[in-house]
Formats: structure tokens, C-alpha cells, sequence
């Protein structure tokens, strides 16, 4: 079985208590960050924020345009690009065999790829603002 | 004991498909009656406390996703189309990349239990609530009656039952078990019974996989030559455009599908509650790449069997069986293993109907309790014992409907069914959690028209489309009044959402909440707070 975290559920300010999620609170524990919870806005407008939100947004927008992008043409090669899809390349394995494979290919290569951005270029500036918000490891 | 006719289709010992089928659901009844001795917490019932790893809720995301659509589904139209039923695999997969880059880590972060968590995050709660419940009831409700609808085909074929009053007893039974897992196992006991499921599931394909290229002596070309000379429509099973590619309608009708599906799966509502079963986002991320792991070895392993059954099996015998394209998979498992692997299969595709329509059951129940009982009717302020009563017997209700439906919806086709809830999901919801996570100026009155829009238009398509009417294979055949020509409405309905989205944050005076549009900001990307 799995290990039993325990999720610290930080205490809102009274005014916001119920706009984020109704105000319901678990009986677990009690939050270490202050009473007032974490200062989002000094947060946001912080300059580590600022980079760390520029650069999940410079990895991922073009990831998604480059996927969609090339699913579309694929898509768009199979409903009106007969003869090119039927295309034999070696035997009876056709171009659209091989460009259907391609799209598992493609959509593994990308994951991987997110994973290793997200590990070193994401997850470090991450810990760092959390630490900087007196939230630590979770 | 073990029969096989070619008239009735009807193959392998319906007594030893039971048997194994039981089996399954005593093993699973056991594991959500140990795991889920404590579940009287909102936390425990919605999300498992947030305990599952990464790697199981991957492995249970693969379950809920892999519905019987997909799987004898496929297999069944790579059997009988060819090439177009692969079609439909590579957009189920690459769908996943959505989940990853955009969806599931800032969804982790910023909601608890629902999809209308995150969308009501820095809007106005009632609105957007209710809007977010709405369209989470009617999808999951299009799901699971595709799910159910798919049951009774299943029963015909695998346990000899063709008399319309015992397909719908086998639809009561597998409900009854279903309410069982949800209301006994709440998240926990269900994520459990979907891990249980995905194995079996992706296990079988793997061997019947090997066994089939092993035969071929491993050579892709011998498997597909075979497979060309027993279709009925020759060598055009290997390229597009069998069932797709008749007219311009159909050309444009397989685009629209595609869209429907790539840009859906991130968006239904049971696959984003599965990410708040982890504790944090960087589970939620290794949750969905396990997933994408297990389904591309599933949609490849189909690709394989469906040629195979092609292959071994031939077109003409499938077609002629009682199942159809969906009896494709069970007949090649009896051609290769014969009655014992029969039955397995038969087990793992009916383990497949239970548990996707339990863990659908579980998010309606989810979503009415959650944010309609305790957030609009309560003011958030609900008692959370009786928040989780309500959504207890919220799942029983939502339970018998989808038994009736199922009854009604008997006989109907799947794949339809379910493109047509991925279309929904699509158009509804996407839109909005994109535009919520992602754009500063996005308000309420952007949310409520981006997913009522979406959601209207694409119900008004459905309703105007053959699938309703004015086609053979339509639910009125006998009528006409059908105005679009698209069986599946996604190329329209969700350029009109994502549109609506726009123009109600642009023309509204409705003025965002800074404060809170910061802190989602924040909490999206970090996780503080949360």
C-alpha cells in the first residue's frame, strides 16, 4: 500500500475563506504557514516567478503547436492524401502504416522531453520559491 | 461444453466465461472491501486522501480511460475498416500530450475534487459551479451509457444471453456491482479496481500480441498480407479511407472526429478528478506519463490484434457473428488460445464496462455533491459527513439511470456514443480550464458562455445530426429532420466555445479578481498552498 501524506491545507484570509474551495477543510493538520497564508501577489510579482513562468510557457506553447500541428497534418494526409498514404514503402507496409507509428513515436519522444525539461529546469525553481514561501518539502 | 457454429456466432463455454468473470469480481469486491475501511472524509471519498503514487494513478488512468470502446472497439474496426480503425488509437494516445504540457500538473494544483474547483477558482462561485456540474453530469452521462449500451452486445455474445430481458438483467447486475464499488470503496476502492482492471487488460493484449507476431514469424509484412487476404475488402484495409474516405462528408465527418478527440480526453471530467488522487504535481505529471506508457504498448498491441483477427479470423466470419466488429478480439482469442483464453478476455472486457462506468459514477456523484449540494446550495459551508452522504446517494441515483439508460440505450453503436461524449468534453470544458489556466483577463461571464455555448451548440448539432435521425442507422430512423451532415460535431462546436470564451471576457464589464488571479498564478505553478 501507499504512504499516508498528509496534505497541509493552508488557512485563507477571512475574506477569501469559501471563494477558493467552499472552505471545506479536512481534519487533517494545521497549516505551518502563517495564519494569513503564503503573500500570492508578492509571489507573482517576484522576478523568479516571472522566469519560472516564462520558461514552463517557452517549453510547453510550442510543445502543444508542434503536436497539434503535426496530428493535424497527419490527420489531414489520411482523409484527403489517399495515394500518398498508400504509398508501399517495403513490402505491404504502406507510408500511413509508417506515419501512424510515427505519431506513437512522436508522442513518446515528447513526453520524454517534458519530463527531462521539468526535472531540471522546472521542478529546482519550484522547490526554490516554495521554500521562499515558507512551504517546504511536501 | 465448448460449441462453435458458424450461424449463430456463438463461440467458446458461456459457463466458463461467467466463471472467470466472477472471479474478477470477487477479487476486486475483496481489495475495495480491505482498502476502504475509513471513508468518511470528503478527502477519503473524492480522492483517496490524495495517497495514491504517481505510478499507480498512471496505471488506474489507463483503466479509466480503456473503456470496452477502445478496446473491442478498435480491434474490431482495424479488423473489419483496416487502417481507419487506427485512427482512432493514434488520437486517443496523442490526446495524452494535452493532459501532460497544459492540464495536469496546474489542475493538481489548484483544485481539490472537481473539475469546477479549478474553473470556479477566481470566479463567482454559484455560475460557474453550476455550469461545471451541468457539463460534468451530461458527459459523464453520454459515457456511461456508451459503456452500458456496449454491455448488452458484450452479454449476447459472450454469455449466450440474446433475449432482450436477460441482456437487461446483465446490465442490472453489472450496475448493482458498480454502485457496490463506489458506495463501499469510495476513490480509493475504485482507483484499486481500475489498477486490477489496466493490468489484466494491457497484460492480455501484450501476450495475445506476442503469440500473434510469433506466429507470423515476426514479420509485420506476413501479418498483414494475411490479414489483406481474408478482409473482404482486400488490400485497402492497409491505407485510409475505407470508412472514411467514401464522400466529402466522411472525409470532413473523420477530421472533426479527430479534433473531438485529441483535444477531449484532457478535458473529461472523471480523468482530471484521478489527478487529485496524488499528493502533489509532480505525481500528477508521472501519473499521466505512465499512462501514455501503458497506452501506447495497448494501441500498438491493438493495431496487431485487429490485423490479426483479420488475418485469422477473417472479415466475413466476424461480421457475421453476433457482435459484430466488437466480437473481433473474443473470436481471435478463441482461435488462438481457445476456450480458457476466450474466457479471459470475456472477463477483461466486461472487468472494463464496471469499472469505467464506477469510476463515472463516481465523478457525477462527485460533482453534484461537491459543488452543487455544498457549494451552491450550502455556501460552502456543508458538513462534510453529509456532503459525502449526499454524494453517496447521488451515486446510487446516478447508478439506476445508467442502468435504464443502459436497457434503453441497448444495441445502439459504442464508438459513436463515446466520440460523442469526447466531443462534449472538448467543447465544453477545455476552452474554459485552458482560458482559466493560462489568460490573465478571463471572468466569469467568459466561463459561462464558453461552456454553455459549447455544450449547447454541440447537444443542438447532435440533435440536428444523422446520428438522430434521417440515416439507417440513426436512433429514429423512421424520421427525418436532421439539418447537419457530421455525425460527430467538434470541427463546429469547439471553435464556437473557445470563441464564446473570448467575446463574453471581452464585451462582459464583469472586472477579474486581481488578488485571486495572482494566486491561481501562483498555486498552479508551485503548488503553495495547497
Amino acid at each position: 500500500m501507499t504512504q499516508v501524506v498528509h496534505t497541509p491545507i493552508t488557512a485563507r484570509a477571512p475574506e477569501q475563506a469559501g471563494a477558493g474551495f467552499g472552505g471545506i477543510t479536512t481534519q487533517h493538520g494545521t497549516p505551518p504557514v502563517p495564519p494569513d497564508g503564503p503573500d500570492y501577489a508578492a509571489i507573482h510579482d517576484s522576478p523568479q516567478f516571472a522566469a519560472l513562468r516564462r520558461r514552463f510557457r517557452r517549453f510547453v506553447f510550442p510543445m502543444a503547436a508542434l503536436f497539434f500541428g503535426w496530428y493535424l497534418t497527419y490527420v489531414l494526409l489520411a482523409a484527403y492524401a489517399h495515394d500518398f498514404m498508400s504509398h508501399r514503402l517495403f513490402g505491404l507496409v504502406t507510408v500511413g502504416l509508417v506515419l501512424g507509428v510515427l505519431q506513437f513515436v512522436s508522442t513518446i519522444a515528447i513526453t520524454a522531453a517534458y519530463v527531462r525539461f521539468a526535472r531540471r529546469n522546472l521542478d529546482p525553481a519550484v522547490e526554490e520559491l516554495r521554500a521562499g514561501a515558507g512551504v517546504t518539502d511536501r | 461444453m465448448t460449441m462453435i457454429s458458424a450461424q449463430s456466432g456463438q463461440v467458446g463455454s458461456p459457463l466458463l466465461n461467467l466463471a472467470v468473470f466472477a472471479g474478477f469480481v470477487a477479487i476486486t469486491l475483496y481489495v475495495v472491501y480491505r482498502v476502504s475501511h475509513r471513508n468518511t472524509s470528503t478527502a477519503d471519498y473524492y480522492a483517496a486522501g490524495s495517497t495514491f503514487t504517481g505510478s499507480q494513478n498512471g496505471v488506474a488512468l489507463t483503466g479509466d480511460y480503456l473503456s470496452a470502446a477502445s478496446f473491442l472497439g478498435i480491434a474490431g474496426a482495424i479488423a473489419v475498416h483496416g487502417y481507419d480503425g487506427f485512427l482512432y488509437s493514434i488520437g486517443f494516445l496523442v490526446a495524452w500530450l494535452v493532459a501532460l504540457l497544459l492540464v495536469a500538473e496546474l489542475v493538481r494544483n489548484t483544485g481539490r475534487f472537481t473539475m469546477g474547483d479549478v474553473l470556479a477558482y477566481r470566479m463567482r462561485q454559484r455560475p460557474v459551479r453550476a455550469a461545471a456540474a451541468t457539463s460534468t453530469l451530461v458527459i459523464s452521462f453520454f459515457y456511461m451509457l456508451a459503456q452500458m449500451a456496449g454491455a448488452g452486445g458484450l452479454v449476447a455474445l459472450l454469455l449466450d444471453v440474446h433475449g432482450k430481458g436477460g441482456q437487461a438483467l446483465v446490465i442490472c447486475v453489472v450496475g448493482l456491482i458498480m454502485i457496490f464499488y463506489v458506495l463501499v470503496g469510495g476513490m480509493k476502492g475504485t482507483t484499486w479496481v481500475q489498477i486490477i482492471k489496466a493490468t489484466l487488460l494491457v497484460l492480455c493484449v501484450v501476450l495475445m500480441t506476442v503469440f500473434l507476431l510469433g506466429k507470423f514469424g515476426f514479420s509485420v509484412s506476413a501479418l498483414l498480407d494475411e490479414a489483406a487476404a481474408n478482409n473482404a475488402k482486400g488490400e485497402a484495409v492497409l491505407v485510409p479511407g475505407v470508412q472514411y474516405g467514401k464522400t466529402a462528408i466522411t472525409q470532413l465527418d473523420f477530421v472533426s472526429l479527430s479534433l473531438a478527440l485529441i483535444l477531449g480526453a484532457a478535458a473529461l471530467p472523471h480523468v482530471l478528478m484521478r489527478f487529485y488522487t496524488v499528493p502533489n504535481a509532480k505525481q500528477a505529471r508521472r501519473s499521466v506519463v505512465w499512462a501514455i506508457g501503458c497506452m501506447a504498448v495497448f494501441y500498438l498491441a491493438t493495431l496487431v490484434i485487429g490485423y490479426g483477427a483479420s488475418a485469422l479470423v477473417g472479415s466475413d466470419r466476424i461480421l457475421s457473428s453476433t457482435g459484430k466488429e466488437n466480437s473481433a478480439a473474443p473470436l481471435l482469442a478463441f482461435e488462438i488460445g481457445g476456450t480458457l483464453l476466450l474466457g479471459i478476455v470475456a472477463a477483461v472486457a466486461f472487468a472494463t464496462i464496471l469499472a469505467v462506468v464506477a469510476g463515472l459514477t463516481l465523478t457525477a456523484s462527485a460533482s453534484f455533491a461537491h459543488d452543487v449540494y455544498a457549494n451552491i446550495f450550502r455556501g460552502g459551508k456543508a458538513d462534510p459527513r453529509s456532503e459525502v452522504k449526499v454524494a453517496r446517494r447521488t451515486a446510487v441515483v446516478v447508478g439506476v439511470l445508467a442502468m435504464i439508460g443502459g436497457i434503453l440505450a441497448n444495441g445502439q453503436n459504442v464508438a459513436f456514443l463515446v466520440a460523442l461524449a469526447f466531443a462534449f468534453a472538448a467543447s465544453a470544458n477545455l476552452s474554459t480550464l485552458l482560458y482559466s489556466l493560462f489568460w490573465k483577463r478571463f471572468n466569469t461571464t467568459g466561463t459561462l458562455w464558453g461552456m454553455y455555448c459549447g455544450l449547447g451548440s454541440c447537444l443542438l448539432l447532435v440533435f440536428l445530426s444523422p446520428v438522430v435521425s434521417g440515416a439507417p442507422t440513426s436512433i429514429f430512423a423512421s424520421v427525418d429532420f436532421h439539418l447537419f451532415p457530421l455525425t460527430n460535431p467538434g470541427i463546429v462546436s469547439i471553435p464556437i466555445s473557445f470563441l464564446a470564451g473570448y467575446l463574453g471576457t471581452v464585451l462582459s464589464k464583469d472586472q477579474p479578481d486581481e488578488a485571486l488571479q495572482k494566486e491561481m498564478a501562483v498555486r498552479a505553478l508551485t503548488g503553495i498552498g495547497q
